[in-house]
């Protein structure tokens, strides 16, 4: 395995290629080669930085360092002074907007790489050479399951026996959620991998589907091997250019080499995948709506049950999973389920890939095993908190998860401690909040991303959302704050109980949470 | 009906049948849990929450509308959580609710103002405070209105206009709060392709979709609602009529066995014209070309003494009858006892002469009986549906609900079989084009396919027909080439349908006029009856040939007699035995010769033979081919009567015109196209001065030295019972809300007579293959007239337009006169949309307007022919079928030029 001292982030989308990047790239990597740092400075080219007013940029890690405008006459200084001598090349440094979320892995040195699976060779190996995967392993799982002809009951029993939990959000059982689907009835059957990942900041699963894209199709393969389906797809969200880029040549690349098509390993068994781009609405990442954004219909949640399990795509039975979750799928076929056990904890074994955004030192991607606390992330990952600022809130698990205050700290994070404590982990999004932040400007921004992405269907979450922003709003010049909270925590309630969809369910834990932790600032206030 | 099962509510033990819906089983057993959301006539959605109950070892609340009963099912439905949540989406609801429930139309009868009663929730005593911004009104339909601002964005509305009428025009546009109910995600509902069939306003639970013509009419608690059959097409619709005073207010679907609360905009939207000031409300009589108002007494003096007259100076058979496809089965009966009976001749008939003559002739040689054979509801659940010459969505929609609720609901194959791109066609697995006039041709290959592949019933044609050797000849020389060559349809897809059609578990054959209409329409018949018989699809639930009869009771009018040919029930007036019957129960002496076909009547006219004509309830003037030759006609009669609710085309030629009572104003009976008869009733008050038709026949009969002493329609129900077999167990007091199919033979209360008919035997008793040979229509496009026409129906007018052209709501859909001209056309003769042609034929010319399009096919036209200023039938070809005598209106060469 290489080890370079800078990965080079270079942001390819529309306004930079048009700005010259990809002249800029060229050179960039002529000048590296000349100053013989191939090995020690790795240029990666990822999608759009979401920083448009930047022209060319360049985002050096370690360091969280962003280069904005560049031109090619500005290439020997960052080599010289930044590649060669360390030094940052401040007159370059552009800072990013506050809301606007970097791409690349979190930066400090002390990242262990034996706590990894599925981002243990993102960053490490070529995502776009399928033999790099090779070398790795890669394949390694399905081709034995062929080979051997492993049974897909056994299949399923190792995955059940691995204790692996989705970690699209709700934490269920995939061993449990693929065996729903092996025994459905049905000539067709289906496999959705989720990478519609709509949480606002969180970009894990394009970590992972960039960094290792053939890990993914391969998780998709034992799917459907184990469930007896024959057709998969990736359902990608939209904005994610260069991970459409990638799985599409992933996805040549394992078609020219069988791995994909007719009789795979001359099994018998055959499997396709297509990907489709996504909707765009956060809800479409919810998995009913999902199928029904697939199937051409309004994004909008099904009725369950029948669930997705039996009664999926096109009413076939159809497993629906994460990019991470499926990403852990080929490591523990290959390793063995009680390997997998070794990480985490007892109830949550494994891995979980967090996002740590906000007021820390080093925002990006960590993957540690389950039940990390948040103080290790937040401080032993995140840098801590930026200079002259502390911490007064962490938001977890997403917009829809619960926001702590500092008490929490020590909880350990996997899916039911979370939970036992009035929260949720979800996807594993830490937003940390220093005290800058007014909580009661905070819940009002969480509550308009909701009133903006409640996909209407139900009463609660339709009008509810709507009122609660309202309510937040007259927060601010209320003289009967109290009273208004105290409503609001009533309506999140019956919003929790009555929603269609999970959407409308969770809502209640930003604003139950931000009342009972936050409550007496906004009183003062 | 499913097992029952047990389940708990509230710890009290209820039964209720497994797999029903939850809510819908708790709601009937007294628990009265709120719901908005939920409409039984549609796939549950779940949107509204207000159902949510606890069910015992499910996590949470679930809404109970979306669970199924299974056995052992413990449900709390009402606790202090339960109530407490469903009031706080009370709350939700009224806060983005219009306020204004006192001038609303539903006020009173709205699903969201009960529920802020029953949870006490006002707009002011919510925590928080109303939504104030109002979106604007869609108001650009002809018939419907949508607040959006009271819409609970339910769903009904969008599931009823796709999961009952099969049409998928709404749905919801943008998202989260700002959702909304549109057309065509977000357009103008006068551009959607809505027809106004105002479903969707039925399933609405508030006052966000109401219908147009009744807004500022009545107050729900003013109005009273009586129920009734609608008095337009042979689907015979049950009907909810509320009414203010005298006058319709608005009418509703009703769950009649026929259409389960479905309608269509004529029947939900066609009462206007009963309100109209042009109601005939006293005699007239004709002095110097002039009408004058006259009294019942001198009207009938007259009428009487002038038939005697007739009758004396030139025999019987000089005065001639229409019966009326419109009138009641009762009014049928007596009309035709008075022509055979009074004045002596067979000569009555009615305008099913120009419709399905050849039905009744070619159904009858082949099975013994010519009505459909299945019911309406059975399209339903049929796995292959072959509609030809139908365009049911139009002439029939209700029935074409039926047929999408197959295609969109069960997945059945339909195929059509039409010369134009009727809106069935975007639910068919197979569209078959064939030129005008050809469907022996087509038919006979579809035949010669499935014998060749071996897809026939071996067994069917061998126990339950004759024929077949010969019939078998005649179809062995129609190759799929030689079919194609003829009809213009690829030879593939004849020979795909015929695959598609044969290898059905159960198909069902729809036909109406495209195949009826021909010189050739006994055969045409005859080859679709072929047709199912050689695939066993007849005399099978769902599996049947069904032709589908135009006007609300032109199958009763032929069932009582209103035929040249038959006493009612179809008994032969040329049986000697059938003649000594009704010469006994009649005490009258009768005649045996078959009498003259409406065509025949007019003839007779013409040429002086026919010296009076009695019409009730029909206008020739405007349906009967050939106009110019029936204006003549009937400028050379002596005497007419015309007895009708306007001053129609026809009346205008009368000597003596009589008063009637519409539909809304009888009791009776009609028998709508599955055979079924049903009880109309008195909805409204007649207007003074007028008469219900049994009672001025009956006058003119007593006049003319017969009494007739009928006091009301059941009376003469009980005599058409006693006389006529296949109603022999029919009785009003047994009818109620579902009416008999007949042949309903026994008195018995169980005995609602049959679904489906030829079940294990033919009504003649084997069923007979015909070989029928292609024979091309009478008239076809030359040199001279060189463009393909023909006419039908459409869905906003009926027949000859003396009810709905004085329908606002329908005119406003469609107002007037106008062709169908291929884009071809268009170019060579260079109009552009709307402007004005010259339509001319052999037999007359009109003045239209061009609508383009390629619904017809190219180089063809077609005219609707409900306009009188624009008669189609002034070009119609009046070219009979010989055995069925019906003219050739589906076929007629023309000319069109730029006006
Ligand atoms: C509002 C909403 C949004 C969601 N968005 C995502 C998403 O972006 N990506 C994802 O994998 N799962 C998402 N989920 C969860 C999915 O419904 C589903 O549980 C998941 O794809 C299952 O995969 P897993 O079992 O591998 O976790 C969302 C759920 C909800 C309610
Ligand atoms: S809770 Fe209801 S309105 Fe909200 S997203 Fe889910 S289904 Fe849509
Ligand atoms: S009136 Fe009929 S066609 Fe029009 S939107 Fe309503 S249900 Fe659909
Ligand atoms: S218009 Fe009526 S039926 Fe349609 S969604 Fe709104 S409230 Fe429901
Ligand atoms: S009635 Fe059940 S959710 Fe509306």
């Amino acid at each position: 395995m290489d080890f370079y001292n800078y990965y080079a982030l270079l942001y390819i989308d529309d306004s930079t290629v048009a700005a010259g990047v990809k002249e800029f790239e060229e050179i960039l990597k002529r000048k590296l080669a000349a100053a013989d740092l191939l090995n020690s400075v790795k240029v990666l080219e990822t999608g759009s930085s979401g920083l448009k007013d930047y022209g060319i940029g360049l985002s050096v890690y370690p360091g969280d360092i962003h280069y904005g405008n560049l031109s090619t006459a500005d290439i020997d200084e960052i080599i010289n002074e930044h590649f060669i001598k360390g030094r940052v090349v401040t007159r370059l440094i552009v800072k990013p907007p506050e809301e606007q979320f970097r791409t690349s892995e979190l930066g400090p040195q002390d990242v262990r790489l034996q706590n990894r699976i599925v981002l243990s060779l993102s960053g490490v190996i070529d995502p776009e050479n399928i033999f790099e995967y090779f070398a790795e392993h890669g394949y390694e799982a399905i081709g034995k399951i062929l080979e051997e002809k492993v049974s897909p009951e056994k299949v399923v029993g190792i995955i059940k026996n691995s204790g692996l939990q989705g970690r699209g959000g709700a934490g269920f059982p995939t061993g449990l959620k693929w065996d729903f689907t092996r025994k459905a009835e049905g000539n067709q059957k289906y496999i959705i991998c989720n990478a519609d990942e709509g949480e606002p900041g969180t970009f894990k699963d394009r970590l992972i589907l960039e960094g290792n894209p053939h890990l993914v199709l391969e998780g998709m393969l034992i799917a459907g091997y184990a469930t007896g389906a024959a057709k998969g797809y990736i359902y990608i969200r939209g904005e994610y250019d260069l991970s459409i880029k990638r799985m599409e040549k992933a996805l040549s690349q394992a078609y020219e080499y069988n791995l994909l098509g007719h009789n795979l390993f001359g099994s018998g068994f055959s499997f396709d995948i297509e990907i489709k781009k996504g909707a765009g609405a956060y809800v479409c990442g919810e998995e009913t709506s999902l199928i029904e954004s697939m199937e051409g219909k309004r994004g909008i949640p099904r009725l369950k049950p029948p669930f997705p399990g039996t009664h999926g795509l096109k009413g076939s039975p159809t497993v629906v999973n994460n990019v991470e979750t499926l990403a852990n799928i080929a490591p523990i076929l290959l390793k063995g389920a009680e390997w997998f056990r070794s990480f985490g904890t007892k109830s949550c074994p494994g891995t979980k890939v967090f996002t740590i955004l906000g007021d820390v030192r080093y925002t990006g991607i960590v993957e540690l095993p389950m039940g990390t606390t948040l103080r290790q992330i937040i401080y032993g990952y995140g840098g801590g908190m930026r200079e002259q600022r502390s911490l007064k809130a962490v938001h977890l698990g997403g917009t829809s998860g619960a926001v702590f205050d500092e008490s929490m700290l020590d909880i350990p994070l996997d899916y039911d401690s979370v939970r036992n404590h009035g929260g949720m982990l979800g996807s594993g999004a830490i937003l940390v909040l220093s005290n800058t932040v007014n909580m009661r400007d905070y819940l009002e921004s969480v509550l308009l991303f909701f009133k903006h992405e409640s996909c209407g269907k139900c009463v609660p979450c339709r009008i509810g959302t709507a009122r609660l922003y309202d309510m937040v709003k007259l927060l601010e010049t209320s003289d009967n704050k109290e009273l208004i909270l105290n409503e609001m925590d009533k309506l999140s309630e019956t919003m929790n109980k009555t929603s269609f969809c999970p959407l409308g369910q969770s809502l209640k834990f930003p604003v139950q949470s931000i009342h009972q932790y936050f409550g007496d600032e906004i009183l003062r206030s | 009906m499913g097992k029952l099962v047990t389940i708990k509510i509230d710890g009290k033990e209820v039964k209720a049948e497994e797999g029903a819906n939850l809510l819908q089983a708790a709601r009937d057993a007294g628990f009265d849990i709120p719901g908005l959301c939920y409409y039984d006539k549609v796939s549950p959605s779940g949107a509204c929450r207000l159902c949510v109950v606890k069910i015992e070892g499910m996590r949470g609340l679930t809404a109970s509308c979306t669970v199924k009963v299974s056995e052992g099912l413990n449900v709390t439905a009402f606790d202090e959580e339960l109530e407490d949540h469903r009031k706080s989406l009370t709350e939700l609801l009224i806060s983005e609710h219009k306020f204004g429930c006192m001038t609303c139309e539903v006020d009173a009868a709205c699903g969201l103002e009960d529920l802020a009663y029953r949870y006490d929730v006002t707009i002011d005593n919510l925590p928080y405070p109303a939504r104030k911004d109002l979106l604007p009104v869609e108001a650009t339909s002809p018939v419907i209105l949508y607040d959006p601002n009271k819409c609970i964005l339910c769903e009904r509305c969008v599931k009823a206009c796709y999961e009952i009428q099969g049409k998928g025009i709404l749905s919801f546009a943008e998202r989260g709060i700002d959702t909304y109910v549109a057309t065509d995600l977000g357009g103008l509902w006068v551009d959607s392709d809505c027809d106004g069939c105002g479903e969707c306003i039925q399933a609405c639970p508030v006052g966000a979709l109401v219908p147009k013509p009744s807004i500022g009419k009545a107050r729900r608690w003013e109005v009273t609602k009586e129920e009734t059959i609608c008095p337009y097409c042979g689907v015979g619709c049950r009907i909810e009529v509320e009414k203010k005073g005298n006058e319709i207010v608005k009418i509703n679907g009703a769950d009649g066995p026929a259409n389960d609360g479905r309608l269509c905009v004529k029947g939900r939207f066609g009462y206007e014209y009963q309100m109209n000031n042009d109601r005939l409300t006293t005699p007239l009589i004709r002095e110097n070309g002039q009408f004058r108002e006259a009294s019942w007494d001198e009207a009938l003096d007259l009428v009487a003494s002038k038939f005697t007259e007739i009758k004396n100076n030139y025999g019987n058979d000089a005065v001639a009858g229409l019966a009326s496809a419109r009138c009641t089965n009762e009014d049928n009966y007596v009309f035709q006892k008075f022509m055979r009976a009074v004045i002596g001749t067979n000569n009555v008939d009615h305008c099913a002469r120009l419709c399905h003559a050849s039905t009744v002739a070619g159904l009858a040689r082949a099975f013994g009986s010519g009505a459909m054979t299945n019911s309406i509801k059975e399209f339903e659940f049929a796995d292959c549906i072959l509609v030809t010459g139908s365009n049911t969505t139009e002439t029939h929609p209700v029935i074409s609900t039926y047929i999408k609720n197959a295609v969109i609901n069960h997945g059945a194959k339909l195929i059509v079989v039409d010369p134009r791109r009727i809106d069935l066609v975007k639910y068919a697995t197979l569209w078959l084009r064939q030129k005008n006039g050809t469907d022996v041709a087509w038919l006979n290959g579809m035949m010669n396919v499935i014998v060749n592949e071996g897809l026939a019933d071996k067994a069917f044609i061998e126990s339950r027909t004759e024929g077949y050797e010969e019939f078998e000849k005649v179809v062995k020389e129609y190759t799929p080439e030689k079919a194609s060559e003829i009809s213009g349809i690829p030879k593939e897809q004849i020979i795909e349908a015929a695959r598609v059609y044969a290898g059905a578990e159960n198909a069902s054959i729809v036909f109406s006029m495209g195949i009826t209409q021909h010189v050739t329409g006994t055969d045409n018949v005859l080859s679709v009856a072929n047709l199912a018989m050689l695939t066993g699809n007849v005399g099978k639930l769902y599996s049947g040939v069904n032709p589908l009869r135009g006007q609300n009771n032109v199958q009763g009018a032929c069932d009582l007699g209103g035929l040249p040919n038959v006493y009612p029930g179809y008994q032969k007036v040329n049986d000697p035995e059938i003649k000594a019957k009704f010469e006994a129960k009649w005490g009258a002496k009768l005649d045996d010769k078959v009498g003259l076909s409406v065509t025949e009547i007019m003839d007779g006219a013409g040429k002086g033979t026919v010296k009076a004509l009695y019409i009730m309830g029909e206008n020739p003037m405007v349906s009967d081919p050939n106009l110019n030759h029936v204006e003549e006609s009937m400028e050379k009669l002596d005497f007419l009567v015309v007895q009708d609710i306007f001053d129609t085309e026809t009346a205008k030629f009368a000597d003596v015109i009589l008063p009637s009572f519409s539909s809304y104003e009888k009791w009776g009976t009609f028998t709508n196209t599955e055979r079924r008869i049903q009880m109309i009733n008195p909805v409204l008050d007649p207007p003074e001065g007028t008469k219900d038709d049994w009672d001025i026949i009956q006058n003119i009969s007593k006049r003319m030295g017969y009494e007739m002493n009928y006091t009301n329609a059941d009376e003469i129900m009980e005599e058409i019972s006693d006389v006529s077999p296949i109603y022999g167990g029919v009785h009003f007091k047994k009818l109620g809300n579902d009416g008999v199919q007949w042949p309903c033979k026994t008195d018995a209360e169980e005995d609602r007579g049959v679904l489906f008919l030829h079940e294990g035997t033919f009504s003649r008793g084997l069923g007979h293959f015909s070989p029928v040979d292609f024979i091309p229509p009478a008239e076809l496009p030359d040199n001279e007239y060189p463009y393909m026409l023909s006419t039908g129906r459409i869905l906003f007018h009926y027949h000859t337009g003396t009810m709905t052209r004085k329908v606002g709501a329908l005119n406003a859909f469609e107002s007037g006169p106008y062709a169908e001209i291929s884009p071809e056309i268009a170019e060579r003769i260079k109009v552009n949309e709307d402007d004005e042609i010259r339509v001319t034929s052999r037999r007359g010319t009109i003045v239209t307007k061009a609508r383009i399009t390629d619904k017809v096919a190219p180089m063809s036209i077609f005219i609707p022919f409900h306009f009188a200023e624009a008669a189609a039938n002034r070009l119609t070809n009046d070219a009979l079928d010989p055995v069925a005598k019906i003219p050739e209106l589906k076929v007629a060469a023309c000319q069109v030029e730029k006006v």
